[in-house]
């Protein structure tokens, strides 16, 4: 496989923030996988917005894979991380590819209550569950790797995050190579004008099914990792609030560039682990303003900010 | 036999109070086609504002239940109006013509701000208003009770109901409004303001909200997030009646109120469940709602 021009500046910021992690403290490094991890749930948001199609039920797919992750330890007694996270993966596909056919006939704001509605019903169904703890949720195995043991503490947050950065790499890599496809290509077709999409012979429904499940399977492997790291997963993760957040994270860092959710994940987490300490009952009320002057002021999100200077330039 | 009876007055009763809650969102919709997420904090406030106006009437030595009545309406009527009226003019109207979905979103971001202008005005100690809902005491029907303010709500849903009936289709605003509704351009062209008519429709919207809050506030323990916990709830009424249609609000409450009432009284552990799983079947077959207009796509 020949590298492309666009994709070393990626691998490049991988190991840069790799070695960084060897030299910075653990919270930093346990801040940064949370950040890594939702960014990847985010990517999966951010491909449904390029096909016009705003998720508030992310978080479905998110709470799938870490509770994938959790109940492969426990029941299964799976302690493999890939093992686990390629387990949320398998189950999260398969629910999406039967959802899929139903949610991709729908758009606009129904597309948006549909898809909250499912992660809804398995808050619902989780928060009555209560071998799996109720609201609580339950703690997370000790993990292993390709059988080394990381044990805990420290290490174990450090090689999550090395974890995090090659799963994250793969797919932003993959995802990067995807938006230039024919098939992520189509996805913003119909964004634009869905009826002369199908004019040019491309079905629309199998275009937007194959992007939902990719987008759903990247969320899944964001919640395993989250799981992973933190060590615990609760209902929450489906909370609609939370697939609120992603929707945030998204038009805070927009759709221009793989890169993008990355860096709007990163600031999101670093901003709201100080707001909530200096701020605990205006952290919302931050969001909420700097969303809409996002809105009104950079449409296109912050990555904006970097390709604009290069315009004026040329 | 009684288990019949008891899903039907309390599917009844909580039919009432979802109706209540999903009115102004499905007006809102209806005519300014903005699926209004900050619809819960409205109800957050009119809760607030009422518990905190019949704390300090209590507190004074009041004990009179009309007078209690005015007291919650008065204050759900102000601040929803002029919260209405600060988001419509101060924000929404810097908007319109956007899409549907970006709508969405900003009305999301309006959530998270009052969520938090509620906490930093309230703090995030609990405020109770039980007087009223005591003073209205039980009846008995058959061998089952009935709290009176519980049957009290369920005749302020039907009044407004109706009352929201007649001011579309009877009076001369409502004939505009439904003009608007149909096609807004060519309303636009005949003169009608249909800047006007927005802020009208946005607060009166609003209003409804905030008098849902008001009104649940003695039943309930007014708290911080609950305005966050009802919006999911009013969202699954309206989409699943039709978005937009008064009728459909009141279809899809009746609907999910019965659903609920009969998996409490049958399977408890399927209420929260019960709800989403109501609107994701009537949306496979009928993808707008049960009373929603099919909107013909562009080419």
């Amino acid at each position: 496989m020949i590298l492309e021009k666009s994709e070393i500046p990626l691998i490049g910021a991988a190991v840069a923030i790799a070695l960084a992690s060897l030299v910075v403290p653990s919270w930093l490094v346990f801040t940064t996988t949370l950040a890594i991890s939702t960014a990847l749930v985010v990517m999966g948001v951010v491909m449904l917005m390029r096909a016009g199609l705003v998720s508030f039920g992310q978080g479905l797919f998110y709470c799938l894979g870490g509770y994938a992750v959790g109940l492969g330890g426990r029941y299964l007694g799976i302690t493999d991380a890939l093992l686990l996270v390629g387990l949320g993966v398998v189950v999260t596909v398969g629910l999406a590819m039967v959802l899929g056919l139903l949610v991709t006939r729908y758009r606009e704001i129904f597309f948006a209550m549909l898809s909250l509605a499912f992660s809804m019903i398995l808050y619902g169904v989780l928060v009555k569950s209560h071998n799996l703890g109720s609201t609580d949720g339950f703690g997370v195995v000790d993990w292993t790797i390709l059988g080394f043991t990381p044990g805990s503490g420290e290490s174990s947050t450090r090689i999550a995050l090395l974890l995090a950065l090659v799963l994250a790499l793969g797919f932003a890599l993959f995802l990067n190579r995807y938006f230039k496809s024919s098939l992520g290509l189509a996805c913003e077709a119909i964004r634009e004008n869905e009826v002369r999409v199908e004019y040019m012979g491309v079905s629309r429904k199998q275009v937007l099914y194959i992007n939902y499940v990719i987008a759903a399977a990247v969320g899944s492997v964001g919640g395993s990792m989250t799981a992973l790291a933190a060590g615990h997963v609760d209902p929450t993760m489906a909370y609609w609030t939370i697939s609120g957040e992603f929707v945030f994270i998204a038009i805070l860092g927009g759709t221009g560039h793989i890169a993008a959710p990355f860096l709007a994940a990163i600031i999101f987490t670093l901003v709201r682990t100080y707001a909530v300490e200096l701020a605990p009952n205006a952290w919302q009320m931050i969001l909420g303003i700097v969303l809409l002057l996002i809105i009104l002021f950079l449409p296109k999100g912050i990555w904006s900010l970097f390709t604009r200077k290069k315009g004026v330039a040329s | 036999m009684l288990t019949v009876w008891a899903i039907l007055i309390d599917g009844f009763i909580y039919a009432s109070w979802l109706f209540l809650v999903a009115a102004g969102l499905t007006v809102i919709y209806g005519v300014m086609r903005i699926l209004n997420m900050a619809h819960g904090s409205l109800y957050a406030l009119g809760a607030y504002a009422s518990a905190s106006a019949l704390g300090w009437y209590y507190a004074g030595g009041g004990d009179q239940l009309l007078v209690a009545f005015a007291i919650i309406a008065a204050s759900a009527v102000l601040i929803g109006a002029l919260t209405g009226l600060i988001i419509e003019r101060g924000l929404l109207r810097l908007m319109y013509g956007r899409d549907e979905v970006l709508m969405l979103i900003v009305t999301f971001a309006v959530l998270l701000i009052l969520q938090d202008a509620v906490k930093l005005i309230w703090g995030t100690t609990p405020y109770s208003a039980y007087q009223p809902y005591v003073a209205m005491g039980r009846i008995n029907i058959d061998v089952l009770t009935v709290s009176g303010y519980d049957l009290m709500v369920l005749g302020v849903s039907i009044v407004i109901g109706f009352g929201l009936w007649f001011w579309l289709e009877r009076t001369k605003v409502g004939k505009i409004l439904r003009s608007i509704i149909h096609d807004r351009e060519v309303s636009e062209a005949m003169g009608v303001n249909v800047r006007r008519m927005f802020t009208i429709t946005f607060m009166i919207g609003a209003t409804l909200g905030a008098i849902a809050g008001g009104i649940t506030a003695p039943i309930i323990s007014v708290v911080p997030g609950l305005g966050i916990e009802v919006i999911v709830m009013a969202f699954a009424v309206v989409v699943t009646g039709g978005l937009g249609s008064i009728t459909g609000a009141a279809v899809g409450a009746i609907i999910v109120g019965l659903a609920r009432a009969a998996s409490i009284h049958t399977m408890p552990e399927l209420e929260l469940f019960i709800i989403y799983a109501v609107m994701a079947g009537v949306l496979i077959f009928r993808p707008h709602g049960l009373f929603g207009q099919v909107i013909a796509r562009k080419i």
